[in-house]
């Protein structure tokens, strides 16, 4: 332990020598910053442009990004904030944490967005992943009349699954508890993250499991594996839209502009389909990468508004809760 | 001399009263009923059981708020008296050092300790490795280099054959001699108290008589060891 | 007989269990002052306090009824690769959560390989979701600790017990009379109640095989008001109800396990004369080493064909664990050696209780706490790693006083009159009598911490920057980021680690040198 000890007295020695090179702090989700993550590479483009030192503060996930933020309070370390999702936006903006930001580009989300404060820097549609070669139904009502058998994430433990929650608010409104009380029997088991949901799919344990269009991306460019894709249903599919911004409080304001304007720009935003796995917020001029191209594209686009998502959300949980407690 | 000076000592419900001088040098056998207290009053002399009232002196020098192994008293227990995960020689050596470690000359001690008590070769082996004879007679080698002024026995042969246990009794004798030893021992067997101790304490009825005469005591017993003696 | 002076000092015992209580409830009170007016408590968290009452309790007594017919057999027999599956039986404990649900249900998930067989056979799949699987896989994790807890019951009887026994003619129901039913009357409350807090605390496990959101624990609850809600006030009040549980359990297993020890023996080798029903006893044996093995065996397969592209940041991640894991280790012993002795003197109550404390207290209580103390201070990042290995001493604290207590008191009462009148210091005690003496529990109870320590996600989740991270934190990451081969392969280089440090410990300690 003395050792450990020692070694984070040189680490805060070193960065003290450092302290005439701006640090430039950012809490992001943790699988952001793992070494699979876009984090390396960002770190790394990010570094050549700005003459800073670019911390990268892995947090579990979204919520509890959103937590150490509240709980840290206005003498946060962090600068900016950047892995949050649109159902997490409306408590972030009412925690007064937040700064407006000031980047202007045209974002290529399938959906409008405009908003002073939250910039989005990538986006990507939840959808139910599957064995390619399975027969699939093409929608919740369909699945639920099915003996498909799916996993999927409890909404209280997981952004996922409170994608899920919305995307059926979203789609049916009122008809969404009897979705639900439908969907109870196609459902093996709730799981605490995403992780626990797609390594059970992956034993088999299921027909299908709640995740994204582009997972199958990953599989086909990492692994060369075609054996994945995500079932189109045509209710449309509820998007995620993942976005960063400036803490109010930052003492690196002009640093923390230009990272958000990187951000949005091709060295960043093209590190993300392959690292993060999900569409870029701005296409970069190179286009996709091979691969996504064969990725399902949903006909609709569904997206509560973060003020819409904030105001249904503990109505639909305990639908959700009611109908599958049964 | 040991003196107990209007001690009464307290054990749970049951209390036993003792008032009494012992001599120097002498050897006496608490004998009594069972369950009357003789282990108590002993106990109570090593420093296990605090006193209600009264007070226990040595000398003139007064005992009642010492610690156990502060007092000038070593006590031989029913059991439990060797450390079985030590050797022989560890054993005695605690008698010596029992918070650190043995130089030289007292390793040199220690032998000589179970040499005397017939045991020259026996200082590797564990306890469990010896007879039971052999394990009283470590014990011994024990006693004899802590050099106490007092010992105290609680039977501590009770658990050996009639002829070895003569043979421990003896020992114990002879070494309390060879030391000027001031001796205590608990006795169940009127035998054992007439062969060793000149001098008696019965105890009974919650209380401890001072020291009397053996031969008197046995020959002539008050109703209370009479219906014990049988 | 020792109605005054005691041969050890009972002091440091009680600093030990101030400090453990400090952390705990003082983390706690952190949080519960840092709340602002929230959510308190509504008809779901009456709902989830019964599901996590009922799946608590049975679960508890299934694995500590079926414990008992196990650790019996493995007492009673001799054979080969017995030492190995004891040793194996630390290992469902010390595995990620995420790991070992992916083993259970590879096993008894409905494409597992039970469920296979069924279908060879023309039979539907296993069900395993619902209540029942949420017992199963308590008893996959609690089984194993409850038969080492209750072996080492069984190893403490002085061998001459059974000598006595054989030499009057007892046959096996008569020895379990004699001998065995009041050993069990000692150890059992205490493996129930140390069960019991761990199954209250149960999260992932009970709603991934409970099929879905019946399966609400408390400490779903707590996560959910941290993350989701941030109502700090309603964690708190979980926390609390949480912790109220446990030390209730642990006071009615306090007053239950009111015993004698078994007097002296003379450490000779326990051998056994009754030869019983050898059937009945292999069958106990093969039923535990099945439910054992096939999910290890599991965990095992899926990491083999990862282990040789081993990421280098597993091999990194790996030694970090081990230095946290060695790190907590000698802090678990330097609290729970103290506390073992000062209860071993008479302060039973409250240094016990501290001692269960850790049990049910939550890792995200404990981290956030201690995150809200630290940061007036310091960065608490530099501090994640002695952060993680005091927290995982805490949360070991409760085994390692079960496993050293019943030796504690047993030294203390045969070997502390002896040592007070030959003037030995309390420390020399502690060092010449206990510790010697106490080599095998303390072996075990070191294994168990380290190998705990090692596979604890604890709170360094909470605390870790990119740099810093433990193996189990490296593997969920993996398993965040697709990579679902190399993550099994780091859960078998954990799994391990931690037998191999269990093993050395443990084998290290032990003295009952069998032949």
């Amino acid at each position: 332990m003395k050792h450990l000890l020692f070694a984070a007295g040189i680490l805060s020695a070193t960065s003290a020598i450092a302290a005439d090179t701006p640090e430039l702090t950012v809490y992001t989700y943790d699988s952001f910053v793992s070494d699979w993550g876009p984090g390396p590479q960002v770190e790394e483009a990010f570094e050549k442009i700005c003459n800073c030192d670019l911390k990268l503060v892995g947090i579990e996930d979204g919520a509890a990004l959103l937590s150490r933020i509240r709980l840290e309070g206005a003498n946060s370390d962090a600068d900016i904030v950047l892995g949050l999702d649109t159902n997490l936006v409306s408590a972030a903006r009412e925690t007064g944490l937040f700064a407006p930001h000031a980047v202007s580009t045209e974002f290529t989300l399938p959906v409008d967005w405009a908003d002073d404060t939250f910039v989005p820097y990538d986006w990507g549609y939840f959808a139910f992943v599957h064995n390619a070669e399975a027969d699939v139904p093409g929608n919740f009502r369909d699945l639920a009349a099915s003996d498909a058998k799916i996993l999927i994430q409890d909404p209280r433990s997981s952004t996922p699954g409170l994608g899920l929650l919305m995307w059926v608010k979203a789609a049916y409104g009122d008809e969404a508890p009897a979705i639900w009380a439908d969907l109870s029997d196609n459902i093996v088991t709730v799981t605490k993250g995403w992780s626990e949901a797609y390594g059970l799919f992956l034993e088999g344990e299921a027909d299908m499991v709640l995740s994204y269009t582009t997972s199958p991306a990953y599989h086909l460019i990492a692994e060369e594996d075609d054996s994945k894709a995500a079932a189109a249903f045509d209710e449309g599919h509820y998007m995620q839209v993942e976005v960063a911004a400036k803490l109010a409080a930052t003492d690196q304001d002009a640093l923390a502009d230009q990272f958000l304007d990187f951000m949005v720009s091709d060295a960043f935003q093209s590190i993300i389909p392959t690292t993060n796995w999900m569409y870029p917020a701005v296409t970069p001029a190179g286009g996709l990468p091979e691969g996504f191209d064969t990725l399902v594209t949903p006909d609709k686009s569904l997206l509560l508004s973060p003020d819409e998502a904030a105001a249904i959300r503990d109505e639909a949980l305990g639908e959700w809760l009611g109908a599958l407690s049964q | 001399m040991l003196k107990l000076d209007g001690c009464r000592i307290a054990n749970g419900d049951f209390a036993l009263s003792a008032d009494m001088e012992i001599s120097e040098r002498s050897t006496v056998a608490v004998i009594g009923p069972s369950g009357a207290g003789k282990s108590t009053l002993l106990e109570a002399i090593a420093g296990f059981r605090d006193l209600e009232r009264g007070k226990i002196s040595w000398r003139g020098r007064d005992l009642t708020d010492l610690p156990p192994g502060k007092r000038p008293v070593a006590m031989l227990f029913q059991d439990g008296n060797l450390f079985p995960h030590m050797t022989a020689l560890q054993n005695v050596g605690l008698g010596l050092r029992p918070n650190g470690k043995l130089s030289p000359d007292e390793v040199a001690e220690v032998d000589a300790a179970l040499a005397r008590v017939g045991l020259p070769d026996m200082a590797a082996r564990k306890p469990a490795t010896l007879s039971g004879g052999q394990q009283s007679r470590v014990a011994l080698a024990r006693v004899l280099v802590q050099r106490r002024e007092i010992l105290l026995l609680d039977e501590p042969f009770a658990a050996l054959g009639p002829a070895l246990k003569v043979e421990m009794l003896d020992l114990v004798r002879e070494l309390a001699a060879e030391t000027g030893t001031t001796l205590m021992m608990v006795s169940h067997d009127p035998e054992d108290a007439r062969r060793i101790c000149r001098k008696a304490i019965l105890v009974a009825e919650n209380t401890a008589l001072a020291p009397q005469a053996t031969v008197d005591l046995l020959n002539d017993p008050p109703p209370a060891l009479r219906s014990y003696l049988g | 007989m020792v109605g005054r002076a005691q041969p050890v000092n009972p002091w440091p015992g009680i600093g030990a269990a101030a400090l453990v209580a400090a952390l705990i409830l003082g983390t706690l009170l952190a949080v519960a002052l840092r709340a602002e007016a929230g959510r308190g408590l509504g008809p779901a968290d009456w709902a989830a306090l019964r599901f996590t009452l009922t799946q608590a309790t049975l679960s508890t007594l299934l694995s500590v009824a079926l414990a008992i017919p196990v650790a019996r057999a493995l007492a009673r027999r001799r054979f080969r690769g017995r030492s190995v599956l004891i040793a194996l039986l630390g290992a469902p404990f010390i595995l990620p959560v995420i790991v070992a649900i992916l083993g259970l249900l590879q096993v008894f998930g409905r494409s597992g390989w039970i469920s296979d067989l069924l279908g060879l056979a023309g039979l539907p799949p296993l069900r395993i979701y619902g209540l029942h699987g949420v017992v199963l896989a308590h008893v996959f994790f609690n089984l194993p600790l409850a038969t080492r807890l209750i072996l080492q019951g069984w190893q403490e009887v002085p061998s001459e017990r059974f000598r006595l026994a054989a030499q009057l003619g007892c046959d096996g129901r008569a020895i379990f009379r004699l001998i065995e039913a009041p050993m069990l009357a000692r150890v059992v409350p205490g493996a129930l109640a140390v069960i019991f807090a761990l199954c209250l605390t149960s999260f992932a496990v009970a709603l991934t095989l409970g099929g879905g959101p019946r399966a609400t624990t408390l400490e779903l609850g707590i996560y959910q008001a941290f993350t989701y809600d941030f109502d700090l006030g309603r964690a708190a009040l979980l926390s609390t109800l949480q912790l109220t549980l446990t030390v209730a359990a642990g006071y009615a297993a306090l007053r239950l396990s009111r015993g004698d020890g078994f007097g002296a023996g003379l450490d000779r080798a326990i051998r056994r004369w009754d030869g019983g029903a050898v059937w009945t006893d292999v069958a106990w044996i093969a039923l535990a080493a099945v439910l054992l093995l096939l999910p290890l065996s599991a965990v095992v397969l899926s990491g083999l064909s990862g282990l040789a592209r081993t990421p280098v940041i597993l091999v990194n991640a790996a030694l970090i664990s081990v230095a946290v894991a060695i790190a907590s280790t000698v802090l678990l012993l330097l609290l729970a050696l103290p506390m073992a002795a000062a209860i071993a003197t008479g302060r039973k109550g409250l240094v016990e209780l501290s001692g269960i404390l850790g049990l049910s207290a939550s890792p995200l209580v404990i981290g956030t706490g201690l995150f809200i103390l630290i940061r007036p201070l310091t960065d608490p990042t530099a501090w994640a790693l002695p952060v993680t290995a005091m927290v995982n001493a805490v949360m070991a604290l409760p085994f390692a006083l079960r496993i050293l207590l019943p030796a504690a008191r047993e030294n203390v009462q045969r070997f502390g009159p002896l040592a007070q009148s030959l003037d030995m210091r309390p420390f020399a005690f502690l060092r010449r009598v206990m510790i010697p003496r106490m080599r095998a529990q303390i072996g075990f109870a070191a294994g168990l911490g380290a190998a705990l320590s090692m596979g604890d996600l604890g709170v360094i989740a909470l605390f870790a920057d990119a740099e810093i991270a433990t193996l189990p934190l490296q593997i969920y990451r993996l398993m965040g980021a697709y990579q679902m081969q190399a993550a099994q392969a780091g859960a078998l280089l954990l799994l391990l680690l931690s037998m191999g440090a269990f093993w050395l410990l443990d084998r290290g300690g032990r003295w009952h040198v069998e032949a």
